[in-house]
């Protein structure tokens, strides 16, 4: 493809990242996760299987948990996101991340960049909740490595020590 | 030296800060300036000669490096335990996935259109599918018989058992082929320097399987090939021996363009073209006396290897020495055979066929309770190996295991008894059948027979400049904590803190080889080296006089630092030396097969719902003898993580063939447990420790792979006192066999109603 076309076949869009503001130009139907690996090098977004079943995408936009492998570009535009390397600030871990280091939530870490964030998703709208409750809020993350009950613990004590605020 | 004990206790993960913040890097999260990226183009039939390439039109060819089998400078071969499988086809397809031509481009948009712009003329040879038509010789597509290995475990005399026997005891059992489905895709990014060679980065589990791999394919000397071992996102087996291909062709791919390539597999290229589980048959006949004790049995277990050897025979041995269970037996006979097909070759993953030889087992021992009239816990207690007796290889157990306590505590664990005899009671007027389910088994930790001899690991730990410790090891972390307790056991060794240790990135050009990460070996083997090599450090200093006994952390430290300062580089080495009194012959494939055993009791409570011939789980015990706890919170994930994986073998994970083509390889149709469909699993342990392995421990990641699937068709048959003898047992299997034999099952017309 040569140059030109290439130019002209792609848009500009902006959209704000973990704050900051992003301008970026892109094909239209470029899926979000491609614009934030490849474009803003936000590399904690991760790819497991490119269809919206395992979750390993998983990033908020405008407070609302996406698998951002099933978003076209376009539609980030003028959106606020919210990935994982927005939680932490000033090297302080959030008290979620902190939580799934206690509690052996994080094996091998593929997933949890995603679990991480359907879990603060969860959360935000459930500050306290049940074991039931987790179940639901996590069943569109999978994880092969811990089995899930070891994150269970980790959302439950994050939702103890108040994570959600 | 005054000593906390971090051993036993649950310190931080190592590596945990980077994956809790998404700053981990993994391969596909590297990259190099000017790098392309490669894909491969796969055969589509499952055998035949290949006679010709047609670059379609609508791709611009001129812009891609486009490999074949012409290009390898070295043995057209992936070198493992044979080279007979081809890194490129040459001429000839064994397999629906085997790999032809390699393809890169700058753009990694432009590489599916290509791929399929590819087409290729072959002439198709007739091929085989299943473990009977290779039995059978229909046709040969591996060596002479289609048989890649066969081992022949005997013990006492088989022959004179039937003939005494009260009862005589025939099934067959049969498991199916399951996928790793770690959630991080295989990757490889590839370099070629003609002065400095090759260098590979990749997701992967064995850093010098690769290394030698890759040695071969170039004709490289081992100081211009170096392995470097990304973070790497899940693996359980399915990253031991693939990688070596897919290193291989990100290096073909470089060589030719000059340019770093990457390659990283979308999920559907690698749940179906990457390796699977086994599938296995296993056929029991045993002899049993009419107090439910085994007479003798004689065992045939056939695996299914795929169109080439790999890691195969191995995969075997394991699954044959496992075959006979946590029981004794006076006699026995196993033959265990692993043949060809034409479907992509099966290999590691966690377990290593003790998974399909313990399923028939932990099976077949339900079966021979009910025809002797005792219940499947009276059959296994008055059969449990004790203190004393020998394996099925000859092996004696020298260690304190008192199997019948272990069951009674999971017994009491999961109210056995009272929840048998309320399910047998109201199951009648229900439409949901509840059951409950035993397996007890055992698994053995470490390279098998002479497996650790030959290997003779090495490992080192050195001091840098700041005084710290660091260890050296080609063992890799994929999620299972080798970091971190690997650390832990120099730490505790030298009664230093957790924060004065840390590990290497495995490189072989700066780790020796401490041997593939594999066999629930880590903590036993390599961590039993690495406490040693710590000690090494510690007898340095005070041979040299710079520490006293009665050290602290901070003046270990010191002294550390000051050793560098003054010497330059300072690190002690160890490697893997046999124990004595463990002996192991390969030709009769008789002696001490595993330094140490695991040993486990499992049940499950299981509900099946008559509407929907749905099982779900309802509770799960999982009661262990690991040696010893290094890392508690990490133990018990090992365990949950294995038993959720043990639970897909059984009742989800189904691969569909076709062709010897997986049909359903993605996430929507191939299906692993979700948070939403796992039981409580609840993890309890028994510490004997273990003389061979760092602070008493044995191996503990694969065990929990092996209980689950029997504990829960056992429980299955409770349920609904009709036998299931494969696995994966969907609710269509269900409902198949209760339509076949409708006379057990009466259901209430309210029930129905409700249902």
């Amino acid at each position: 493809m040569s140059e030109s076309s290439e130019v002209r076949l792609k848009s500009e869009i902006s959209l704000t990242v973990n704050g900051k503001l992003e301008t970026v130009r892109v094909y239209p139907m470029e899926r979000l996760l491609d614009v934030l690996r490849h474009e803003l090098r936000l590399t904690g977004t991760k790819e497991g299987c490119g269809e919206g079943e395992c979750g390993s995408c998983s990033v908020l936009i405008d407070g609302t948990l996406v698998n951002s492998c099933l978003i076209p570009a376009l539609q980030a535009h003028g959106a606020e996101i919210v990935t994982i390397e927005g939680l932490a600030s000033d090297g302080r871990l959030q008290l979620l991340q902190q939580s799934f280091l206690d509690c052996g939530g994080a094996q091998c870490g593929i997933c949890t960049p995603g679990m991480i964030l359907a879990s603060l998703h969860l959360l935000k709208k459930t500050p306290q909740p049940t074991l039931e409750e987790i179940r639901e809020g996590l069943s569109g993350n999978l994880c092969r490595c811990t089995g899930y009950m070891q994150i269970f613990e980790a959302v439950a004590e994050a939702g103890r020590r108040g994570a959600a605020t | 030296m005054k000593n906390i004990p971090i051993v036993g206790t649950s310190v931080p993960r190592m590596e945990g800060r980077g994956k809790v913040t998404g700053h981990a890097r993994y391969v596909d999260d590297m990259v190099l300036p000017g790098m392309l990226y490669g894909a491969t183009v796969r055969s589509r039939i499952p055998r035949g000669i290949v006679k010709k390439f047609l670059f379609g039109p609508g791709v611009n060819w001129n812009e891609f490096v486009v490999v074949s089998a012409k290009d390898i400078p070295g043995k057209n071969c992936i070198a493992l335990i044979e080279d007979d499988q081809p890194c490129l086809a040459d001429g000839v397809v064994n397999h629906p996935e085997e790999p032809l031509l390699l393809l890169a481009h700058p753009d990694r948009h432009l590489l599916p259109k290509a791929v399929d712009a590819v087409s290729v003329e072959y002439e198709p040879l007739p091929a085989i599918f299943s473990l009977e038509e290779s039995e059978a010789r229909q046709q040969i597509i591996w060596g002479a018989d289609n048989t890649f290995k066969s081992y022949l475990i005997e013990k006492g005399d088989v022959d004179s058992v039937w003939q005494n026997a009260d009862h005589i005891v025939e099934a067959e059992y049969t498991t199916g082929a399951q996928e790793q489905l770690y959630i991080e895709n295989n990757g490889m990014i590839a370099a070629f320097d003609p002065e400095q060679g090759l260098t590979v980065w990749g997701s992967l589990q064995c850093p010098y399987y690769i290394h030698k791999a890759l040695m071969k394919l170039f004709a490289l000397s081992a100081d211009r090939v170096r392995v470097v071992q990304m973070e790497t996102g899940g693996a359980f087996g399915g990253k031991e021996e693939y990688p070596s291909i897919i290193a291989a062709h990100a290096s073909l791919l470089a060589a030719k363009s000059g340019k770093p390539v990457k390659i990283i597999y979308d999920r559907m290229e690698d749940m179906a073209a990457t390796t699977k589980r086994h599938p296995s048959r296993t056929r029991h006949r045993t002899a049993v006396a009419k107090d439910g004790r085994i007479l003798g049995g004689e065992i045939d277990f056939t695996i299914d290897g795929g169109a080439y050897k790999t890691l195969s025979p191995v995969v075997l041995s394991r699954g044959a020495i496992h075959a006979g269970g946590p029981y004794y037996w006076p006699s026995i006979r196993i033959r265990a055979k692993a043949v060809a097909t034409n479907a992509p070759p099966h290999g590691a993953f966690r377990g290593f066929g003790a998974p399909q030889s313990l399923f028939a087992l932990e099976r077949h021992m339900d079966h021979i309770a009910q025809v002797v009239g005792l219940s499947p816990v009276e059959i296994r207690r008055r059969n449990f190996l004790q203190p004393g007796h020998t394996t099925t290889t000859g092996q004696t157990i020298d260690e304190p295991i008192d199997l019948g306590n272990l069951l009674d505590r999971a017994l009491e664990l999961s109210s056995y008894h009272a929840k048998k005899e309320n399910f047998s009671r109201e199951n009648a007027q229900a439409a949901h059948k509840k059951g409950i389910g035993i397996a007890s088994f055992l698994h053995g930790a470490g390279f098998t027979g002479s497996g650790e001899r030959f290997l003779g690991s090495v490992v080192g730990v050195e001091a840098v400049r700041d005084g710290t410790l660091r260890i050296l090891v080609s063992s890799t972390e994929f999620g299972q904590g080798t970091n971190t307790v690997l650390c832990q056991i120099v730490a505790e060794a030298l009664g230093l803190r957790y924060e004065d240790v840390s590990i290497a990135q495995p490189d072989t050009h700066e780790v020796p080889n401490s041997g593939p990460t594999v066999a629930s070996r880590t903590v036993m083997v390599v961590g039993k080296l690495v406490q040693s090599a710590a000690v090494g450090i510690r007898n340095t200093l005070a041979a040299s006089g710079m520490l006293s006994d009665d050290y602290s952390p901070e003046e270990f430290r010191a002294a550390c630092g000051a050793y560098v300062r003054k010497h330059g580089k300072f690190r002690s080495v160890a490697q893997y030396e046999q124990p004595d009194g463990i002996f192991w012959d390969d030709e009769k494939y008789r002696g001490s097969a595993y330094a140490a055993f695991a040993w486990a009791v499992y049940i499950a409570e299981v509900t099946v719902d008559l509407a929907t011939y749905s099982v779900a789980i309802d509770d799960f015990v999982a009661l262990q003898e690991i040696g010893k706890v290094l890392h508690p919170v990490f133990a018990k994930g090992q365990i949950i993580g294995g038993v959720a994986q043990g639970i897909g073998f059984a009742l989800y994970e189904k691969v569909v063939w076709d062709q010897g083509r997986m049909q359903n390889g993605q996430m929507t149709n191939y299906i692993m447990p979700t948070s939403a469909d796992l039981p409580p699993i609840r993890v309890y342990f028994e510490e004997l420790g273990n003389v061979y392995g760092a602070y008493g421990a044995k191996g503990i990641g694969e065990l929990p792979m092996d209980g689950p699937a029997p504990a829960i068709i056992n429980a299955v048959e409770d349920a609904l006192h009709v036998s299931f003898n494969s696995i994966p047992l969907l609710p269509e299997d269900i409902f198949a066999a209760l339509y076949e034999n409708s006379a057990p099952l009466t259901i209430a017309p309210t029930a129905r109603g409700r249902a």
